[in-house]
């Protein structure tokens, strides 16, 4: 029982690792350090909002995310606000009111199971959403590697060479 | 040949004007220099050019197929990121060996194709943006800034460079540069910018000038122009 617990959290944990180190590598060329920070917060909005509509949290938490990245696009393309205050705001105003929806829920649950997570209680089905997750994501990277690298470096050179820099 | 027109084209951003009732023809083997104080808009006008953004109203029209070969004024390069030069030039690109090879050795980059990115001094950074430009074998080189940041010495290197790459392959070059009064002598065209097109013509050479050879030297003098504004008006 104890072993097939820690296997799991340390195929669980290899697998965020791995899709963290990629991905990780482009917010820190892009100067958005906030930005999983920001990501982590919103998405107990999506947790609560996914509980609301009962369809479940995941489900929940990639609608916020998918919201949240788009917003930050859309906000960035204005060029008004660093994008560290863009993703300050956009993370707590997300924290601040799905706090609200939590505590407007008749479901009670452990917030903090949330908020910091607890790898040791990882479920295999978890295991496999991160597996499937990132195995999308990390093909979606390799496939479009050097177009958003040429896009990390200068923009502008990538938007000359006709490469969409927005979608 | 008329590679770009553009008619009365405006620009406004977050209620400022940026671009006023702009005008201007391209031709083929045209070098146009752009030049006007910070903020003029001469990096916005060359964007709208090259279609980064949407003008407000006029209309740019483009020679089908053109193609555009951008240097940019800089890079958003993060120190973290392993990159070297020969890895940057191929990025996202398929370049046969041989025009690879001689683009290099065009832009004097081939000792440091193996360096990272960012130990690049200023020099040697315009020269391998500018190789990047070259790779996709251009017919219009739009270089933004290009001698921003480098020294007299460096400047006039750059500029030989260029003048070089401008005559053995037929190109049409734009160029924006913030010195206001002193163009490459290649230019055919200055357009003085800011906000609108204040004024434009020829440069006259200064090869001849005694006391510019003085100053500045004999091989800046070949290298250089003066440009006469031809505008009245003061801005504030």
């Amino acid at each position: 029982m104890f072993e097939s617990l820690i296997i799991n959290t340390l195929i669980a944990g290899i697998g965020v690792a791995i899709v963290a180190g990629v991905v990780g590598c482009f917010i820190v060329w892009r100067n958005m350090a906030y930005f999983g920070d920001s990501l982590a917060h919103s998405s107990l909005l999506g947790i609560a909002l996914g509980l609301v509509f009962g369809v479940g949290a995941n489900i929940g938490v990639m609608a916020i995310c998918l919201t949240f990245a788009l917003l930050l696009v859309f906000l960035q393309q204005r060029k008004i606000l660093a994008t560290d205050t863009i993703l300050g705001i956009l993370s707590h105003s997300a924290l601040s009111i799905g706090m609200v929806v939590i505590s407007l829920l008749e479901i009670k649950f452990h917030l903090h199971s949330y908020l910091f997570g607890d790898i040791l209680t990882v479920m295999p089905s978890e295991i496999l959403w991160i597996y499937i997750g990132g195995a999308f994501i990390l093909s979606a990277i390799i496939i479009n590697w050097s177009s958003l690298i040429l896009m990390t470096i200068s923009e502008d050179l990538a938007k000359s060479e006709n490469i969409k820099t927005i979608i | 040949m008329t590679l770009i027109s553009a008619k009365n084209i405006n620009f406004t951003r977050q209620n400022k004007i940026i671009l006023q009732d702009i005008s201007l023809t391209i031709k083929e083997r045209d070098f146009t220099t752009i030049v006007g104080p910070n903020g003029a808009g001469k990096s916005t006008l060359l964007k709208c050019l090259l279609g980064f953004y949407k003008v407000d109203s006029g209309n740019i029209e483009k020679r089908s197929n053109l193609k555009i070969g951008y240097v940019p004024q800089s890079l958003s390069l993060d120190l973290t990121m392993p990159i070297n030069v020969e890895r940057f030039l191929r990025l996202g690109k398929k370049i046969a060996d041989s025009y690879f090879l001689q683009t290099i050795k065009e832009t004097k980059i081939t000792e440091i194709l193996q360096k990272p990115l960012y130990v690049l001094s200023g020099g040697e950074l315009r020269r391998v943006l500018l190789a990047r430009g070259l790779l996709i074998d251009p017919e219009l080189l739009v270089l933004d800034e290009p001698a921003q940041n480098l020294d007299i010495s460096g400047q006039l290197s750059f500029y030989k460079l260029l003048q070089k790459i401008y005559q053995n392959r037929k190109l049409t070059i734009i160029m924006v540069s913030h010195d206001l009064h002193m163009v490459m002598a290649n230019t055919k065209k200055v357009i003085c910018l800011f906000g609108h097109i204040c004024c434009s013509g020829a440069p006259n050479i200064v090869t001849k000038d005694p006391e510019f050879i003085s100053l500045f030297g004999d091989d800046m003098a070949k290298m250089m122009a003066i440009y006469n504004h031809q505008h009245q008006h003061e801005h504030r």
